[in-house]
């Protein structure tokens, strides 16, 4: 079980590198980038994000080799939802996406995660569209993900409460939020944002602070527990988000780390689409 | 000694005799050994005697004599004997036994007078043993019993009393002899018949006592078995329970009834068991029932290991659901605590696999379980128990008690009840959850279930979402596990606040037991030391562990043990160690009760305590418990109430009962007001279904009429339990049978006025009538026996119309018929006014006032009732007397009963007379002496 003061706290992430087709458009539904994607600075960003990862935050980074099949892989969010030694590989809801799974699963195998696939047919879910507080899952059911992608989450982390969060267009939960801490939920200020988090508010047993920022996306920020008292949140860039920044600035304790994102947030990415983040206790 | 050696072989002697009797009831068992440790005796005496056989024969014509007597002697004797003995009606059933018994006991007889005193003085601590078995079997008696042994007047009932009072008058009887004997020898022999025949009675008289065999399964898997009066609350067998299992933080556990359903029907501790349980035998499950939230508030680990138990339980049937890890880990835990650290050599590869930690349990978890197993090294049971519980009680769906539902829309859902409020899951997904300070009212019609939610933040207007269940029992279910889940772990005390928003609706039905604050601040007090358990799984008793037999030979063991010795503060024994322990335990036990464990002492404790705790309700409070004392004194001054009387006016009862449901259901339908309405209207279609629905409805939707009048289910459960215990009580007095056909006439009255407040004046005027009785019974006891009864409701009569004479023997006559000397005649005579019945037709009226009025003189006690109503704007007022006239044949009953009329006429002098109902009982056997 998740202890809750291990929330936050991980060993390993999870990246895979940029292929040079990642301003093409997706096949299939043809949901590509609604603006061009700089590349050279989509590089340039991963390449600060990943050395965050390895620097900033001691996370011991694997990068997973571009696929210029999988013009979207470097959304692995999409691809697993984690919690603790339990990971579940996702059945993202566009089918050119799915081939990203397999390279997925098997690195976390690697890592001696537990590995769970969906099973269902019928259900669909991007990793992106589950938001786990550290007590329970949310999981949005939007474009991507369905009820029955919910219904495997639910199946394969028993022990917490998995509620579903209607989502409305085509963002993905954390599209507009995740947590800025332990008991604190970073939120957007949209309707749609303020929306979901009533919902998440009237489902949830606990009791959770909430960090409204002026930019959706903003909301979308990583919590890191680094050692027994520091922890740092990976944000969006003042660059990219002025208004946003002030709003981090309250929460005590906490390096803030700004970093941009702005060419794979044209793919419908986010800080946190970059990476899968472990916690694989290695004196076990 | 003889009698040392003796007793097994004439034990099977006799117990062959009685094969053909036997009955599978403990109870019976217990009087059977009594009888046969009794004959053991005096076979063995006679053994020792038998060289001295000139001796006997001398003695044995005279006694032979006597037998051919024998029947005359009855009516003789009968006056001889103490009224109370006159009424074992069980007499003539023993005769066939008769021939075989007399000559033993007076054989000994004969050679007690030979021979010093010494065979009483052998005989008197086997007594004392015997009383001692009954007591610990017969644990809820046990208070009765030790009262029963001051006062010698209340001698007939209950079987096993009657043996240990039989006991007694056995060895007064001897007494008398000794005396006797040196004077004149004729004499004694009277007495001696006398006492054979009380001897004899009480064996039959097993078969009176209404009990029914009860099991429970208890969360190690065991199981627990005893025998319960047929009409024990619930409250009794779960207080045996935890007694035997040594658990005093019980508020969060409670009994499942057993039905064939997967679905919980917790047994309502406040009811009668049989109106809940409609199958034999009676099999119940020892389960938790409020998960306590934080585990490691628990005052005792004991507690702590049964809530791990059903956990176990609950997780390895896949109830609460838990991920691969956690099943791993609390596995771990488990075996901990119950094996001790690991050990490689001990615990081989198969140790993993007697144990079931997940419904599907796979190698690969049994491995990690072992992997995280080895790494507990250190923690005593009881912390990795506290460990289990840390991470069990993290589990979303811990405390989560489901139901299946529908939604508006006819999708399929659960609705979850737990200790925050109610979630709505769809498929394993939380959809939706109404925390409790949301909902402002639960209730259910039919088979529909709503709760009426508070605004949210921005709306204005409280919104009502329903569901649909499966049925009506099933909403109804929801609706109680609702009001018990709020009640529990949101109040501070079971009482509602008069304009409580929450929970307003219908059924009378609400949590009784103690909340969690009240249970939490009680355990605080808890003073003893930690008690000694012994850790099983479940999941393997029938296996043996590490050599040692530990499961099915144990609990025989235990069984057996318990059985013959342990009592009431049996424990779970499991193998010898523990049995050593035992001795020692029932000591702490007693200890911390700080009183010799004496149940319904305890009990009574224990409501004082509640009326403390809840300051709203003081005055119906006050009430219940003073129905419960009077209970009390009832079993004290009665023991010896004949059952089979008892059962006759039971069922009596009932019809007296569903006749006023079935009028406060008419009453209903005509009247109409706000909420009750909607759950009046819920009941009524049912009105027409399964005869036992029925029956529970109605109740409660009497009670719910009487919601308005907040704590209204108090006055209810007390007067519940009065009505029981005057049951008791009037049963033996022949009072009963009158109050009983008293309750009904009125019962039949109030159903054709305004039924809603009537039912409850009624109730409470029988209330007061029944403890009045009560009192006027102590001194009737003390003084007399009562003979004749004369009572009439309604006083006045002149110019009234006889429109009913019923007869009502039939009940005593089922007493009587047995009862060779005594016979009782009973009649009712019901004299009416015809325009009583034109004007009460089912307009319902207004009530306005309603008092109830006691007085009381020697050989009288009335009871006037009035009521004041309103109906079609003519008001009207209402007066039932009861005069109860009691006495030897030296009263004139009929001119006590013409003053009575007389004086109520000249009382009122401005009201008419329309209904008198007399009911007379008379000793046959009295009047025909005379």
């Amino acid at each position: 079980m998740a202890g809750l003061s291990s929330f936050g706290r991980y060993t390993h992430a999870v990246v895979r590198s940029l292929p040079d087709s990642l301003g093409a458009p997706a096949t299939g539904d043809g949901a590509g980038p609604a603006e061009p994607v700089d590349l050279a600075k989509a590089h340039r960003q991963y390449g600060v994000y990943t050395g965050i990862l390895r620097q900033k935050l001691g996370l011991q980074v694997i990068e997973l080799p571009a696929d210029e099949g999988l013009p979207r892989s470097v959304l692995v969010e999409d691809a697993a939802v984690i919690q603790g030694d339990t990971a579940l590989v996702t059945r993202p809801w566009e089918p050119a996406r799915r081939g990203e799974i397999s390279s997925i699963k098997k690195v976390l195998e690697e890592l001696k995660m537990r590995v769970v696939e969906v099973t269902d047919d019928g259900a669909t879910l991007d990793g992106s569209d589950v938001l786990f507080t550290g007590r329970e899952f949310f999981v949005g059911i939007s474009k991507w993900t369905n009820h029955r992608g919910a219904e495997m989450v639910a199946d394969t982390f028993r022990d917490f409460a998995v509620s579903t969060v209607p989502v409305a267009g085509s963002s993905h939960l954390k599209s507009f939020c995740s947590m800025a801490g332990p008991d604190t939920v970073a939120i957007g200020s949209s309707e749609a944002a303020k929306k979901a988090m009533r919902t998440m508010e009237q489902l949830t047993d606990h009791h959770y602070d909430t960090l409204t920022v002026p930019d959706d996306p903003a909301g979308n920020c990583v919590y890191v527990r680094l050692g027994p008292k520091g922890s740092a949140l990976l944000h969006r860039s003042p660059e990219e988000f002025p208004n946003s920044l002030q709003p981090f600035q309250k929460l005590a304790d906490l390096t803030l780390i700004p970093a941009a994102c702005s060419e794979v947030a044209k793919l419908g990415g986010a800080l946190s689409s970059c990476s899968l983040l472990i916690n694989k206790k290695l004196d076990r | 000694m003889t009698t040392e050696v003796g007793p097994e072989t004439e034990v099977k002697k006799e117990s062959e005799q009685l094969g053909a009797d036997a009955a599978n009831e403990k109870h019976e068992e217990a009087t059977e050994s009594q009888e046969n440790q009794k004959s053991e005796k005096t076979l063995s005496e006679e053994a020792q005697s038998s060289p001295s056989s000139p001796a006997l024969a001398t003695q044995s014509s005279p006694s032979s004599q006597k037998k051919e007597k024998d029947p005359s002697e009855g009516k003789g004797i009968s006056r001889f004997i103490p009224p109370w003995l006159k009424k074992q009606k069980s007499y003539s059933l023993v005769e066939p036994k008769d021939e075989a018994k007399k000559k033993p006991v007076e054989e000994r007889q004969a050679m007690e007078e030979r021979e010093s005193q010494l065979p009483e003085e052998v005989a008197e601590p086997k007594g004392n043993l015997e009383e001692a078995t009954i007591e610990s079997q017969q644990e809820a008696k046990a208070d009765d019993k030790e009262e029963e042994k001051h006062s010698v007047s209340s001698a007939d009932t209950q079987p096993a009393k009657e043996d240990s009072k039989e006991i007694g008058v056995e060895k007064v009887a001897d007494e008398q002899e000794e005396k006797q004997k040196v004077e004149e020898k004729r004499e004694t022999k009277e007495v001696q018949t006398a006492e054979i025949k009380m001897e004899k009675a009480p064996q039959k008289a097993p078969k009176k006592i209404k009990t029914v065999p009860c099991k429970v399964m208890l969360l190690d898997g065991t199981e627990y078995s005893c025998d319960l009066e047929k009409r024990a609350k619930g409250q009794v067998l779960f207080d045996k329970v935890c007694e035997q299992l040594n658990l005093l933080e019980k508020d969060y556990f409670g009994l499942l009834l057993r039905d064939n359903s997967d679905q919980k029907n917790w047994l309502d501790s406040s009811k009668e068991i049989k109106r809940q349980i409609r199958s034999l035998p009676w099999i119940f499950t020892f389960n938790v029932k409020f998960y306590p939230p934080d585990p490691s508030q628990l005052t005792e680990d004991i507690t702590r290991y049964f809530l791990c138990l059903q956990l176990r339980q609950d997780i390895a049937s896949g109830r609460l659901p838990c991920s691969f890890v956690t099943h791993a880990l609390l596995g771990s835990y488990a075996l901990q605590a119950e094996l001790g650290d690991y050990d490689s050599e001990e615990h081989n590869n198969h140790y993993i696999s007697e144990f079931q930690f997940a419904p599907n349990q796979t190698k690969e978890m049994e491995d990690k379980v072992v992997e995280l197993h080895k790494t507990h090294r250190g923690l005593t049971p009881a912390q990795a128990d506290s460990h289990f519980l840390e991470n069990a009680k993290r589990l979303s769906m811990y405390g989560v008690d489901l139901h299946h539902a529908k939604d508006s829309e006819g999708v399929d859902i659960m609705l979850g009840v737990c200790a925050n409020g109610l979630l709505i899951y769809k498929d394993r997904l939380r959809i939706n959850r109404f925390a409790w300070p949301k909902i402002l009212k639960i209730s259910y019609k039919r088979s529909n279930f709503y709760i009426k939610v508070r605004p949210a933040e921005l709306e204005q207007f409280e919104s009502t979402i329903g569901f649909k269940l499966p049925n009506h029992r099933a909403a109804k279910r929801l609706w109680k596990v609702c009001v018990e889940h709020h009640t529990f772990y949101r109040l501070i005390s079971p009482e509602q606040p008069p304009k409580a928003k929450f929970l307003t609706l219908g059924s009378k039905f609400r949590y009784s037991g103690r909340t969690q604050a009240q249970t939490r601040q009680a355990s605080n007090l808890i003073d003893r030391p930690a008690p000694y358990f012994e850790r099983t799984s479940s999941k393997r008793v029938s296996r043996s562990l590490d050599g040692a037999p530990v499961g099915i030979t144990d609990q025989s063991l235990l069984r057996d043990f318990s059985a013959a010795t342990v009592g009431p503060t049996g424990d779970m024994v499991f193998d010898d160690e523990a049995v050593g322990q035992t001795t020692l335990k029932n000591g702490e036990g007693r200890d911390e009760d700080g009183s010799p464990t004496k149940i319904q002492q305890l009990k009574l404790t224990q409501d004082e305590k509640s009326s403390h705790e809840t300051l709203n309700v003081v005055e119906e409070k006050k009430q219940a418990e003073v129905g419960i004392e009077e209970t009390v004194v009832i079993d004290e001054i009665n023991r010896g109430t004949i059952q089979a009387v008892t059962d006759a006016g039971e069922s009596r009862k009932v019809e007296h009962l569903s006749k006023k449901d079935s009028s406060s259901l008419s009453s209903d339908s005509s009247s109409s007001s706000e909420s009750e309405d909607e759950v009046v209207g819920e009941y009524q279609p049912h009105h027409r279904a399964a005869e036992d629905i029925i029956r529970e409805e109605q109740e409660e939707n009497e009670d719910a009429k009487r919601m308005p009048k907040e704590c209204a289910t108090k006055v209810i459960q007390s007067v519940e339990t009065i009505q029981e215990g005057s049951k008791v009580t009037v049963n033996q007095t022949q009072v009963t049978a009158k109050a009983l056909s008293q309750e009904n006439a009125v019962a039949i009255k109030t159903g054709e006025k305004n039924v809603m407040e009537e039912g409850k004046q009624d109730l409470r005027a029988e209330d007061e009538e029944e403890q009045l009785r009560i009192n006027g019974d102590v001194s009737h006891v003390d003084i007399d026996v009562v003979p004749q009864i004369i009572c009439c409701s309604e006083p006045p009569v002149v110019k009234t119309e006889m429109v009913t004479i019923s007869d009502a023997t039939q009940r005593t006559e089922i007493s009587t018929k047995e009862v060779p000397i005594v016979q009782t005649e009973t009649k009712t005579i019901t004299y009416e006014s015809p325009q009583f019945d034109g004007s009460a037709g089912g307009d319902a009226g207004v009530l306005l006032s309603a008092q109830t009025i006691t007085s009381e003189s020697v050989s009288t006690t009335t009871t006037t009732h009035i009521t004041k109503t309103v109906k079609g704007g003519v008001s009207e007022t209402r007066i039932e007397k009861r005069i109860v006239i009691t006495g030897d044949a030296d009263i004139d009953h009929d001119q006590a009963l013409a003053q009575a009329i007389k004086e109520a006429k000249e009382q009122h002098p401005d009201m008419s007379v329309t209904r008198v109902v007399v009911h007379k009982e008379t000793e046959l056997a009295e009047e025909g002496e005379e």
